[in-house]
Parts: structure tokens; C-alpha cells; sequence
């Protein structure tokens, strides 16, 4: 496929509700089901080498009415919990063994707990990810939990989840994660090559394809990036910052780029592309996973990690890629992104770093006003 | 028919002095404490580890219980918007905001009430908010913190990894509070604050229970925080504990007289959900006036649930202290052990009806709250109510809804008592004449 193609091809598998894709996958793999991983990030290698397709679950976007979720989650609370919940009250999961939370945020947490209320025949695990990575026991901890799941993970596909298995995955998803960062690397260093909104749409597909069939698709992309004719535009060079839960529609991206910006990078989809560099493909799997998580994370929102402060984490990505502002774009009621708001503001602020902060929901449909405050944004910089 | 305050009892008196003396004590040494080198330390008040502080002298200061006091004194709403102002949502939680905006106005240091501490414990027991709050206060006061990472209850028990993980982490803290404060760690000494914990949580775990008396002798939801801040952040004194033994003496004698709370229980209710600290009074007023006592309420287990029976065990002084933070704390177990831990008050405290006081600010217990309300009146066939407002922020207490919402509830359960009533009624003359 070309990339334009690759880029259609994602954008419907974006369009499809879950039960859908499994349906979709379910044509060429007969007998796959799914797992679904609530955001931010879960060990995906364990899921896949238990014979079943991760699939990132952000939500049902503008794709599903909420009828029911709202009589279970308040007004105040943010839009992908109630549309998760939704696909479950709606039956559009089916294809699904189960999902997994972990302890990002407190919604997060209670979400776990409802959803496992209102289903039947669906497991629901909530990984409690550590928040200490210094500890003495943080790695032993770490990886009792990643063997934990395991083991639970395995009861309910009725076999054992191997070491070996786990570490042929880990193999297929670090050879993913390693293109996703050349890709991302590629397009700084060339910009206009590839726009925000097709290499978003790119990697959110990824969550929705078997993995194997996705590197085929990154390598496509790789490849034919050189050839890909780079529009330079006098643009605004950003990083989006706060986008690493609920995704920002699409069309926001758009809006963004069209307004006069180049994101350079962002931390959408972040639980899919976590690690700095590969996991040590080397000695147990299990042990790697936990180290990787442990040390060699990229900073996000819902991770503490007291010796690498998430300040000096988006310094360095404004300063790494070449940034000269950043845009905060966090889900309205996302209380992680709008907490860390203020230190990243306070921080920036003490750089002399000009920012926006430009709130979202899964559901929005206009997308003029967002573009005219980054258009007023762009220009005052363009013209300071 | 609206009831009234039994107010020739001094049953709210006795134990709200008590209450009110040993922490206007303890809020005398935070004031004392500014001007001094006294070491002090933030923590928070769910699943705490306060007596290890203890065994080093360290002044145990709760950025919560801050906020609390704000609020409660209606003072909450000018520093709400002090932190709003440098980039505070308005969909944050209002008890960072308040605290927050507190220390940006000198209220913490030398010219405020609480001291600047020297070490931030940040004791994650289930609410991610408390990881920010203590990240943004560090951040703000350049003060050092210690991450304790405690894991959720995600199975019926936690692991041993769980267990050690919290073991190793105390471990730790402890260390570093040797460096901080220069003092040997002494077991013997914890032993000797948690055998004073232990006597406290078992003062606690008998007045929790005397409310199971018809009429129940205080008001579980509104009097409880009587005993809350004894529990929670006195814990481990031998102040606490002489406090619970005169507390549950009173309750008892109260009990054995008789005498309830208002001067007709009519209703007996379970609160889930913090209550509206600005507008505490008039939102008791709204229960009292129809005779609804509330015999339980989860807001008060935050801490801990000791009424089920667990106390600190001086002899197992880390593991006991890890177990209360993983296990034995409302904040760290799911929403569905939640569910149980209300129906297993509805049911043993003999509750006619489950109140949800949903808070924006706290979405640890209110995210959800909709889905539980549907457990209890569908599944469960128990009469719910569910209003909202907020712990901290005035600008969302709308009085007069919230008195419509609950006039119509206590109406609604007053006339389904007189028609069940009624039938037993008939239903007893139908067989008087079929005799």
C-alpha cells in the first residue's frame, strides 16, 4: 500500500467500533479474539502471546450515542470513561475476552469496577502499575504483577502464556515501537513528509491490526517516506502535550497543522510507545518488561518518577525536537493532564517558552474555534 | 412532620469538646511549630503510616485536614481561586486547590499556621489526586518527598509481593527519617504508638457499632468527624486513645439512656460520599429535619475501617501498618467492595435508605456513583438518593435544590411507610375476621 492508502486504510479501521475490528481481523484469522487495553499502557506482549489481538480501547469517539453510560457516570466526568462504559451497556464488544485498567486516575479505577458489574463473560483486570521506581522492591513488585496477569490471563484462555511465546512477542511489538520511533524521527528531520494527522491516524490504527500485519504497514511507511514529496510550510514548530489518555479527534490535529503549527511531537498514543529505546530481548521477558516500564519510560502524566520530573521530561522533548512552543491539549476533566497543567505552565513560563492550552472532547464536532485560537496563537509568534 | 435537635442531651457537646480540645492541641503545635526547627512532615490522611513519624518526633501536618478547616470555616473559596488564577482548572479537585492557593498566600512557614515540613510523605492509598497534590507542593516549596506506593486491592487478599513491596518502601521512609531527623529508629517505640493506635481503633470500632442502637446515639455522617480527626491524624498518642475511651463511655451512657440524636429517629440513613464542608450545618439541617440520623457512612472509613476489626498489632508493627494501608482503608478497595461495605451497613445497622452525597472535587468517590445507585434501588430494592455539590468549593452548594431533592425523598419514604403500614393494617383485620 502507499502511504495515502495506508492512511485510508487506517482512517476506516478507525471508524469501526470493536466488535467490528475483531469481526475485520476475525477474515484473515479465523479463530482470534481480542483483549482490550484501557489507556495509558498495559504489557501487550503477555496479551498477544496469549493468543489474542491487543486492541487499544480510547473510547467510541463521535462513533456511539451515549444512552446508558451517562445514568452511570456524573456530568463531570471525562467523555471516554462514559464511552467505554458505553460499549460494553451497548454489546460492542463482542469478539472480546476482556480488558485491562490500570491505576492511572481515579476514573480510570471506578470505571474498572463498573464495567465488570455491568458485563458478563468478560474478564477485567486492573494492573496496579508501580508509581514508585526507585524502590528497592520496585522491579520484584513490578514483575509480580506482570506474572500476576499472566497467570490470570492464561485461566481464562484455558493455557499457558510461555516465556518463549512472551518473548517472541516482545520481539514483533519492540521492532513496532523501534519504527514508530523512526517515523517519528524522520518526519522531524523532513518536515512535511508525513502531516500529525496521518501519522496519528497511523499509530492509533496500530492498536487495531495484529501486530505482525502492522510492522508490514510501518515498513511501508518507512520506505516510502523518502519518496513522499515534503511540503515546508512557514509554520509554528509545537509539541502537544496531554493527549496521552482520551485522544483528541483527528480533526483537531488537522484544525492545529492547518493553523499554522508543525507538531514535531506529541504524547498521543504513548502507552503503545513508551519505552526510549528496545526491551532487552535478552534472559526473562517478565523481567525486561518491568525494567523497561521502571527506567526506560518516557515521562507521562500518570507515572511518578521523583528522580526524572515530567517538567524537565517536556524540556527536553520541546528542546529535542526543535519545538518553540507547546500546546496542551488535554481532555476536558482529565484531572492528570490539567494538574500537571500547572507545573508544565509554571515551568515554561520560567523558560520563556510560549504555550496554549486548548481543551477537548471525544465528541466535538466544530473545530472552528479551536483553529482560531491557534491561528491567533501562531501568528503572534510568527510575527513577534 | 419535622423533628428538632434533641437538644436537652449533651451527647454532641461531651465528644465535640473532647474532639475540638486535642486538636486545637495538636493545631497549637503546627502554629508553634512554624517558628521553631521542629521537623515536620506532609502526609495524607487515607491508610497513613503517622506512627513511624512519631518515633522520630516529627510533626505529622495534613494538607487535607487544611483544606478541611478552610472550608469548614468558610474561608476555602478566596484561595480556590488564588490557584485558579495560576492555572488551576475549574474541574480540579477544590481541595488541592485551596490548600495550594493557602501556601501561595504564606499561609504555610514562618508567618502562616502550619510549618513548612521537611519531608513530603506521599502515602498513595488509592487517590491519584494525592500523587499531584504532594508533587505540586514539593514542587512549590522545593521540599524533598518520599514516594510510598502502596498497591490497590485489586483480590480478595493482597499478595506477599504486595506486602513487601509496602514493607521494604516503610523500610525506607524510616531511613530517611533517621537522616532527617539524625535519631536511631527505635521498634520498641512504634510498638509503643501502635499499641495506643490499637486502643484507639478499637474505641473506634465500639461507638461505630453503638450506633446500631435505636435511636442511635450520634449521627454516624456529621458527628463522626468528632472522632475522624482523633483517628486519623492523632493516631498513635496516648491522646487519641484516652479520647476513644472517653468517647465510647459517653456513647455508651447515652445509649443505655436511651436517647438518640434528634428527638424523634424517623429515618435511618447511610451516607456515602464527603459531605459539603462550607455548608455543613445547613446540610445536616436538611436531614434533621425530617428525623433522618445517619447510623454509617463511608466518608468516615477513609482512614480505615476498623469497625470490622482490624487495629494495628504491635507485634507484627510493618506488617500491620502495611496491611491497614493496602487492606484496611475505604480509599484503597474497588467500587464493588465499596458496594459491599454499604449493603453490609444498610443491613447490620438496620438503615431504611442510602444517601450519595456526590462531590465534583473527589472523583475517588464520586466517579460512578450513578451505576451504584443503580445497584442499590435495582438490584437491591433500598430506597436511594443521590445529590450533588462539593467538599470545598461554596460555588457549587445549591441549597434550594438540594432541599427540593431530599423533601421529596424523605416525603416519598414517609408515604411508603404509611401505605405499608396501611396494608399490615388490612392485611391483620382480614384475618381477625376470617377467624
Amino acid at each position: 500500500m502507499t502511504i495515502d492508502e495506508i492512511v485510508l486504510h487506517s482512517r476506516s479501521l478507525l471508524d469501526m467500533k470493536p466488535s467490528q475490528v475483531i469481526k475485520k481481523t476475525q477474515e484473515t484469522y479465523p479463530n482470534v479474539r481480542g483483549f482490550a487495553v484501557f489507556p495509558v499502557y498495559a504489557p501487550h506482549e503477555i496479551i498477544h502471546a496469549a493468543g489474542l489481538m491487543p486492541v487499544g480501547l480510547y473510547g467510541a469517539g463521535d462513533q456511539l450515542e451515549i444512552t446508558h453510560a451517562d445514568s452511570r457516570f456524573q456530568s463531570f466526568i471525562c467523555s471516554i470513561a462514559k464511552s467505554t462504559l458505553e460499549l460494553f451497556l451497548a454489546d460492542e464488544m463482542d469478539g472480546f475476552v476482556g480488558i485491562a485498567f490500570s491505576s492511572i486516575c481515579d476514573v480510570a479505577r471506578n470505571l474498572a469496577s463498573v464495567v465488570s458489574r455491568n458485563t458478563e463473560g468478560i474478564y477485567v483486570e486492573y494492573l496496579h502499575l508501580p508509581q514508585n521506581m526507585a524502590s528497592e522492591q520496585s522491579q520484584t513488585y513490578t514483575r509480580s504483577e506482570y506474572e500476576r496477569f499472566r497467570r490470570k490471563l492464561a485461566e481464562h484462555v484455558g493455557r499457558p502464556i510461555t516465556d518463549a511465546a512472551i518473548s517472541e512477542s516482545l520481539k514483533l511489538y519492540n521492532e513496532q515501537r523501534r519504527l514508530i520511533r523512526a517515523i517519528y524521527a524522520y518526519r522531524q528531520d523532513h518536515p512535511g513528509s508525513i502531516s500529525a494527522a496521518e501519522l496519528t491516524c497511523i499509530t492509533k490504527a496500530g492498536t487495531r491490526m495484529m501486530p505482525g500485519d502492522y510492522l508490514t504497514i510501518l515498513k511501508d511507511v518507512m520506505e516510502q517516506l523518502p519518496q513522499r514529496p515534503a511540503h515546508a510550510r512557514d509554520t509554528v514548530r509545537v509539541v502537544v502535550e496531554g493527549a496521552f489518555c482520551e485522544q483528541p479527534p483527528i480533526e483537531l490535529i488537522e484544525a492545529i497543522e492547518a493553523a499554522g503549527c508543525e507538531i514535531r511531537d506529541d504524547d498521543m498514543m504513548l502507552g503503545w510507545r513508551l519505552f526510549t529505546g528496545d526491551v532487552s530481548e535478552q534472559g526473562d521477558p517478565l523481567t525486561a518488561l518491568a525494567n523497561a516500564y521502571l527506567n526506560e519510560s518516557v515521562y507521562c502524566s500518570t507515572r511518578h518518577d521523583y528522580y526524572h520530573p515530567r517538567t524537565e521530561g517536556l524540556l527536553a522533548r520541546v528542546r529535542d525536537s526543535g519545538a518553540k512552543a507547546v500546546l496542551f491539549t488535554p481532555a476536558k476533566f482529565c484531572e492528570p493532564a490539567l494538574l500537571d497543567y500547572v507545573l508544565f505552565k509554571r515551568c515554561l513560563d520560567d523558560k520563556g517558552v510560549p504555550h496554549l492550552k486548548l481543551e477537548f472532547e471525544e465528541k466535538m464536532w466544530t473545530f472552528e474555534a479551536p483553529r482560531t485560537e491557534v491561528e491567533t496563537f501562531a501568528e503572534s509568534m510568527l510575527f513577534d | 412532620m419535622r423533628t428538632t435537635i434533641a437538644d436537652s442531651k449533651d451527647y454532641r457537646g461531651t465528644v465535640h469538646k473532647l474532639s475540638r480540645d486535642i486538636i486545637s492541641d495538636w493545631l497549637g503545635q503546627l502554629q508553634a511549630a512554624t517558628k521553631t526547627d521542629t521537623k515536620s512532615a506532609y502526609l495524607m490522611v487515607s491508610g497513613n503510616c503517622v506512627e513511624i513519624l512519631r518515633c522520630f518526633d516529627i510533626l505529622p501536618t495534613f494538607p487535607e485536614i487544611n483544606a478541611l478547616q478552610l472550608a469548614i470555616r468558610k474561608n476555602s473559596l478566596p484561595y480556590i481561586i488564588k490557584a485558579e488564577e495560576i492555572g488551576y482548572a475549574s474541574d480540579n479537585c477544590a481541595y488541592v486547590k485551596a490548600d495550594i492557593g493557602y501556601t501561595l498566600d504564606g499561609g504555610i512557614g514562618e508567618d502562616g499556621t502550619i510549618p513548612k515540613p521537611d519531608l513530603i510523605v506521599c502515602n498513595f492509598v488509592g487517590c491519584n489526586v494525592y500523587i499531584k497534590w504532594f508533587e505540586h507542593c514539593a514542587e512549590i516549596m522545593d521540599v524533598p518527598l518520599v514516594m510510598l506506593d502502596i498497591p490497590f486491592l485489586r483480590e480478595d487478599e493482597p499478595s506477599k509481593e504486595d506486602t513487601q513491596y509496602v514493607i521494604t518502601q516503610l523500610k525506607e521512609l524510616i531511613a530517611k527519617c533517621e537522616d532527617l531527623t539524625g535519631k536511631k529508629f527505635d521498634m520498641d517505640r512504634l510498638r509503643e504508638h501502635l499499641a495506643y493506635s490499637a486502643r484507639a481503633e478499637q474505641g473506634w470500632a465500639k461507638a461505630k457499632n453503638l450506633c446500631k442502637a435505636r435511636p442511635a446515639p450520634y449521627d454516624a455522617y456529621f458527628d463522626a468527624i468528632n472522632m475522624m480527626g482523633p483517628i486519623n491524624a492523632l493516631r498513635g498518642t496516648k491522646e487519641a486513645a484516652d479520647f476513644f475511651d472517653a468517647a465510647v463511655e459517653q456513647y455508651e451512657h447515652i445509649v443505655e439512656q436511651g436517647l438518640g440524636v434528634v428527638d424523634d429517629e424517623r429515618f435511618r440513613i447511610v451516607v456515602e460520599g464527603p459531605p459539603p464542608y462550607p455548608y455543613y450545618r445547613n446540610f445536616r439541617g436538611l436531614f434533621e429535619a425530617w428525623g433522618a440520623v445517619a447510623v454509617q457512612s463511608t466518608y468516615s472509613t477513609v482512614g480505615g475501617t476498623w469497625e470490622n476489626g482490624f487495629c494495628h498489632d504491635p507485634e507484627r508493627p510493618l506488617e500491620s501498618i502495611a496491611e491497614q494501608m493496602i487492606i484496611h482503608n475505604l480509599c484503597n478497595r474497588s467500587m464493588i467492595e465499596r458496594y459491599k461495605q454499604i449493603h453490609q451497613y444498610i443491613t447490620d445497622w438496620h438503615a431504611d435508605a442510602l444517601v450519595i452525597h456526590s462531590v465534583k472535587s473527589c472523583r475517588l468517590f464520586s466517579a460512578g456513583q450513578g451505576d451504584m445507585r443503580e445497584h442499590f434501588i435495582r438490584d437491591l430494592g433500598i430506597p436511594t438518593l443521590m445529590v450533588e455539590s462539593d467538599l470545598e468549593d461554596p460555588r457549587y452548594y445549591a441549597e434550594a435544590q438540594l432541599k427540593n431533592r431530599i423533601d421529596a425523598f424523605f416525603e416519598a419514604l414517609t408515604y411508603k411507610r404509611l401505605r405499608s403500614t396501611a396494608a399490615a393494617e388490612a392485611a391483620a383485620a382480614a384475618a381477625t375476621q376470617g377467624d
